[in-house]
């Protein structure tokens, strides 16, 4: 076996060029391709026509891909746990085409959203290179100047996304992070109103983002030193050896220490697991909502899915290790997110401690080291990626006024229940199934992950689990409250009519999280291991790579 | 762990072998239930658009669950006896590492007398309401609840366990809520319906109660493991379990001490007291005793207390009924004393479960067509229900007098007609489960005919003959066809279904599978069904009944208001005061105890909670002090952060 030292030295690379599966790549060519394209065609299609050939190559692009993932399911062999393509760089196992389908999903019902426009103005900045509030950027407005290219840094984003839980060693990984996060700091500071805030905001989650991004790397360097590779694989055999092939003795766990460390604060970063969360409320807050919703819910499952490959793969035979150390992690993000958003008064950043707390919830699957945790994590971030898009895109009708910016102030939302009944109950569902109410998916992924967990002996983390729901349940509670036996206060918010884009990404989630409720076993079947089925991690292949 | 292995599904029948229903009907019973629901689903969320043709809509399903009851009926009886209950799986909810949560049926010969019952007279009275709600703007909304109601009371039958029957329960429940306060802008409706709302929360509590010991105790709430299990568990938490499934039966079939809440729901249109409050709702008590059966074997105490309390209601029901002026609130005094009889042939055991089961389902016809009646003589008399504002109605309106006729025959046991069959069948398995028990639970079912004749035929006397004591600007007319149909068919029913079921204790045999078969076997003779004393007696008392009423109504002039009443009449009058007693033993120190906890809770609970509350909010706040928007904060934050994970890692070096 060679080493990927000595792998990346040779030559032989390019006397012997190594056989690709491109069908096993091809929803991710797609999706890029189609990003390629989408650049073309800012410089060569007239502007008037941009938006409309836009979108329509993004959604073509991204349902193709989605119909490729499906197609490809039923070309996994059968009986091995999944398929390395190029030199085991990119793992195609049932784990990464559902993650990666899930993706695609939340990632077309987003593109609806962004792709909202009411009667001319979209969520976006007309001008983005324009000063805030200068003549030039009035100019642009009243020009009813648009920013298309959203839609190719939409497409780029979502790439690195399929990469992200689908990579095969740490460098892909990291590639797959930067190509999935340069784009989404760019949208974050595209915000058509507030904008100085919003470029705040992205100005933040960037240099944030780098700084975990180095954490990141430097983790890699160590786990190279440690384990003389970068390969998932490799490193697994050697954490499982106790030391790789540079420490034949053994020896070397301050760096797989480490390296373990540092790659998860990159990884816990992304996820926004405390104490590296503070970005999310101010980065929600001030990025268009539209693009709130994406991150919130298609990075939020890319993350995972990295983090999930991450400790299961290579770290996998180490858990005892870095259990610990996330049931730290997973216990300070549940309680004190939940607590913070007790207090918050901004819908937006409700959402975004909310989604912290999720994240906390769905670490305690993690912690579990089981097919089960496995299982029970990838529904949750399923169900909470339809519900948390669906509530997103309720905010951005709420408004101050016709043409006005959102009314994200939660005192502006009283009596909600009463003016439109029909957008606030699908809020109110939303909401129940955030805090985890029977008959909606939130109570079987809570469920599911909580079983998880039990069953691995993580009790004590089960019942923080369990006292954060009931405090995370009181400000969802408050909200529906609020929103229908409150008096609708003076100068209310109006509702703006849903269009159809907007309107079919609530109704999706309604449908998502009412049937993922009601009749989950079609998803949760196929991801649990049944009894006798082949057990262990076997959904996630520690590829060998073609080599 | 314990709750792995819980499962609700159905695997074993105490008394039958339960197969899986292999046959396209039954596999697909879900459907039964399926068709009501859409119908409300449609009605409620369609809105205005659906005014104009909802109600066909909503009448057509619960007809086409009719019709799959009944293919479903004849798939069961192309089964061998005792193979002829099917459990029906119809999805897991979700099943995660050890735990499945499954929903399933269970289809036998009780359930499917059940569910024809419910869907065959369910039909007949949306078809009737058709017409009587013909003149309300909300009729849509009345028939989406009506199916609604259909819908939750199928489930109810249906289920294979405690909880499914618990969710029926409740949701059945909450459509008689929405059906007596139908008429939102009468005070009175709406009183009555909180008043329904709150008593059966009582009956309610005790049930789901004894479905939480049957999980604590047994594992399981299916009704097959309960059931299986219910020998190996202790005496006295089996009466518990029983008692408290009694209670909840009082609740929902207005039995003592929970009867007062019935009365008062004769507030909702005509139809609903007809389907909801008198053939089928307030029966699931009479079901859930019947069911249960094995428990309530098993538990002796119980079982016995269960037949006192139907003795002591079917008394109580009666003796209201013969003084109430109102047509609808005499005819629910009756039916409180008819589910009195069905109650005190469930506590029988299983001698009386068919007898009572048998009179259920006659009574369903002919107290159905007896409401029905009343309401087309109230549609045709401006909604008076005063009777001493009716009499002479026959020649006004000849088939309602025909039919209500039929319905009164057969409600005191007029001989060959369906109530003779079927309270012949409880008077004398009240005889025959003997003992001084026996004897005194056979009298009371006695003095309860006699009094049933009285008056019904004060009802009748009041209502079809005598003088006209009309209301000056009353023009009774007979009641249009879509409403004289239905009454039609319910007499017939009233007439010839007692025969059909007691002949050859056809019924009884049938239902063997499902709730047993008791020890002695009967033959049936035709002749001892006039010659034995129980029943000579019940033709005497019957004849002495309607005797007297004919002495004090038909041959006296009916005065226009109701006279100065003695001692007794008062006492029936005030419907045995039980309103005064609810008020006085459990309303008023309710209300005491209500204060005096409201006192400890705002000062003692209040105060834990809201100090728990405070100090979140308080550490909240100091937390977001953290959150100070600048980027280098944020970059501390998380070193401190890396450094806590590195550190915990460094603890395993």
């Amino acid at each position: 076996m060679m080493s990927s030292a000595q792998l990346m030295a040779a030559p032989a690379i390019t006397q012997n060029p190594p056989e690709i599966d491109y069908w096993l790549l091809s929803p991710m060519l797609v999706v890029f391709g189609a990003a390629v394209i989408g650049v073309l065609i800012e410089a060569f299609v007239p502007t008037a026509r941009r938006r409309a050939v836009q979108l329509g190559l993004a959604l073509a692009a991204v349902g193709a891909a989605f119909v490729l993932t499906i197609l490809i399911t039923g070309s996994l062999p059968e009986g091995e746990a999944g398929v390395g393509v190029a030199f085991g760089s990119v793992a195609v196992d049932p784990v990464s085409v559902f993650l990666q389908g899930t993706v695609l999903v939340l990632g077309f019902i987003s593109l609806l959203l962004i792709a909202e426009n009411r009667s001319g103005e979209s969520a976006f900045a007309a001008q983005a290179a324009a000063v805030p509030g200068s003549e030039e950027e009035r100019e642009h407005v009243m020009a009813g100047s648009q920013h298309t290219e959203v839609y190719p840094l939409v497409l780029f984003a979502l790439l690195g996304m399929q990469l992200f839980p689908a990579a095969g060693d740490f460098l892909t990984m990291f590639v797959a992070l930067e190509v999935m996060s340069l784009p989404l700091y760019l949208l974050c500071g595209l915000a058509r109103r507030r904008r100085l805030f919003s470029q705040e905001a992205a100005v933040k989650y960037f240099l944030l983002g780098s700084f975990s991004s180095a954490f990141f790397l430097f983790g890699i360097a160590m786990i190279y030193g440690y384990a003389g590779s970068v390969s998932f694989a490799e490193v697994a055999a050697a954490v499982d050896e106790g030391g790789g092939p540079l420490f034949p003795d053994g020896g070397g766990r301050p760096l797989l220490l480490l390296g373990i460390g540092m790659v998860a604060v990159g990884l816990l970063f992304k996820v926004g697991a405390v104490p590296f969360h503070n970005w999310k409320p101010d980065v929600y807050q001030g990025a268009p909502t539209p693009i709130t919703a994406l991150m919130a819910s298609c990075t939020l499952v890319a993350a995972f899915g990295a983090l999930l490959r991450v400790f299961y793969v290579p770290f996998g035979p180490s858990a005892a290790d870095w259990a610990p150390m996330l049931w730290v992690v997973a216990v300070l993000t549940m309680v004190v997110a939940a607590v913070i958003a007790v207090t918050q008064r901004d819908i937006k950043r409700l959402l975004a401690y909310s989604s912290v707390v999720h994240a906390g919830f769905v670490l305690t699957a993690v912690v579990a080291a089981s097919p089960e945790g496995l299982a029970g994590a990838m529904f949750y971030l399923a169900a909470y990626g339809f519900t948390t898009i669906g509530a997103f895109a309720v905010v951005t009708l709420v408004r101050t006024h016709e043409n006005g910016p959102e009314a994200n102030e939660l005192s502006q939302w009283a009596g909600l229940g009463r003016t439109s009944p029909l957008l606030a109950g699908s809020l109110a569902l939303f909401l129940l199934a955030f805090a985890g109410i029977p008959l909606t998916s939130g109570f079987i992924g809570k469920f599911a992950v909580f079983e998880a967990a039990m069953a691995a002996g993580a009790t004590p983390l089960v019942v923080v689990g369990v006292l954060s729901s009931a405090v995370t349940a009181f400000f969802y509670v408050r909200i529906i409250v609020l929103m229908f036996f409150t008096e609708p206060a003076e100068g209310g918010p109006i509702v703006v009519r849903a269009g159809a884009f907007t309107g079919s990404a609530i109704a999706i989630g309604v449908a998502a999280t009412f049937l993922l409720g009601v009749f989950p076993s079609p998803v949760l079947d196929n991801l649990v291991p049944q009894p006798g089925q082949q057990q262990s991690e076997s959904l996630l292949s520690a590829v060998e790579g073609e080599r | 762990m314990a709750v792995s292995e819980i499962t609700l599904a159905a695997e074993q029948h105490v008394t039958a072998v339960t197969s899986q229903a292999s046959g396209a009907v039954l596999s697909n019973a879900w459907l039964l239930i399926a068709f009501p629901l859409v119908g409300a689903a449609i009605l409620l969320l369609g809105g205005r658009r659906t005014d104009s043709w909802g109600h066909w809509l909503g009448t057509a399903l619960p007809l086409a669950s009719f019709g799959w009851a009944v293919a479903a009926l004849f798939e069961i009886l192309a089964a061998a006896p005792e193979e002829r209950s099917f459990a029906v799986p119809v999805y897991t909810w979700f099943s995660a590492g050890g735990f499945d949560a499954e929903v399933g049926l269970l289809l036998d010969p009780l359930s499917i007398s059940f569910a024809l019952l419910i869907t065959g007279v369910g039909s007949l009275i949306h078809i009737y309401s058709v017409g009587y709600m013909a003149h309300d703007e909300r009729r849509r909304r009345f028939f989406a609840y009506l199916n609604l109601f259909v819908a939750a009371m199928l489930v109810l039958v249906l289920a294979d366990n405690f909880v499914l029957l618990f969710l029926g329960w409740e949701g059945v429940g909450l459509a008689s809520y929405l059906l007596i306060g139908f008429w939102q802008h009468k005070d009175s409706a709406a009183v009555a319906a909180k008043k329904a709302f709150l008593v059966n929360r009582v009956g309610d509590m005790g049930l789901l109660i004894a479905v939480m010991i049957m999980f604590t105790t047994f594992g399981t709430v299916a009704f097959s493991g309960v059931f299986d299990a219910v020998g190996q568990a202790g005496a006295g938490t089996v009466t518990a379990i029983g008692l408290l499934l009694l209670l909840g039966a009082c609740g929902k079939s207005a039995q003592l001490p929970l009867q007062s809440w019935l009365l008062d729901a004769m507030e909702g249109p005509t139809p609903v007291s007809a389907l909801i409050h008198a053939a089928t709702m307030v029966t699931a008590g009479v079901y859930l005793i019947v069911r249960a059966g094995p428990v309530f074997e098993a538990a002796p105490a119980a079982q016995a207390t269960v037949a006192v309390v139907g003795a002591a209601t079917l008394l109580a029901g009666a003796v209201i009924g013969c003084a109430k002026d109102d047509i609808k609130k005499a005819l629910a005094g009756s039916t409180m004393s008819q589910i009195g009889y069905m109650t005190l042939a469930a506590g029988l055991g299983p001698i009386g479960y068919a007898a009572a089961i048998a009179h259920l389902i006659t009574h369903g016809f002919f107290k159905a067509g007896l409401f029905l009646g009343a309401g087309s003589v109230m549609h045709g008399m401006n909604d008076e229900v005063d009777m001493r504002r009716y009499g002479g109605l026959r020649k006004a309106m000849p088939v309602t007098f025909a039919t209500f006729g039929l319905g009164y025959l057969a409600i005191i046991g007029f001989p060959l007609l369906s109530g003779w069959w079927t309270k012949e069948g409880i008077i004398e398995a009240a005889f025959a489960s003997g003992g001084s028990v026996g004897i005194g639970l056979g009298v009371a079912a006695l003095v309860g005919a006699g009094l049933t004749a009285f008056y019904m035929t004060r009802v009748m006397i009041l209502t079809f003959f005598g003088e006209r004591r009309w209301a000056e600007d009353a023009h009774p007319h007979e009641s249009p066809r879509s409403m004289t149909a239905p009454m039609i068919v319910l007499a017939a029913g009233s007439v010839v279904l007692g025969a059909v079921l007691v002949f050859g204790y056809r019924f009884a045999h049938f239902l063997e599978p499902a709730v047993g078969a008791p020890e002695e076997a009967h033959e049936f003779h035709l002749a001892a069904m006039f010659t034995s004393p129980s029943s000579l007696a019940a033709l005497g008392m019957l004849v002495v009944g309607a005797a007297v009423a004919w002495f004090m109504y038909g041959r006296r002039e009916v005065p226009a208001t109701a006279p100065e009443p003695g001692p007794v009449t008062a006492f029936a009058r005030n419907e045995l005061y039980g309103n005064a007693l609810n008020e006085g033993l459990l309303m008023r120190p309710g209300q005491a105890v209500t204060a005096a906890l409201s006192a400890f809770d705002t000062k003692v609970v209040d105060g834990l909670v809201n100090g728990v509350g405070t100090s979140v909010r308080d550490s909240s706040r100091g937390l977001r002090g953290a959150q100070t928007g600048f980027a280098r904060t944020y970059a501390l934050t998380m070193l401190f952060g890396a450094a806590i994970v590195v550190a915990t890692l460094a603890v395993r070096f």
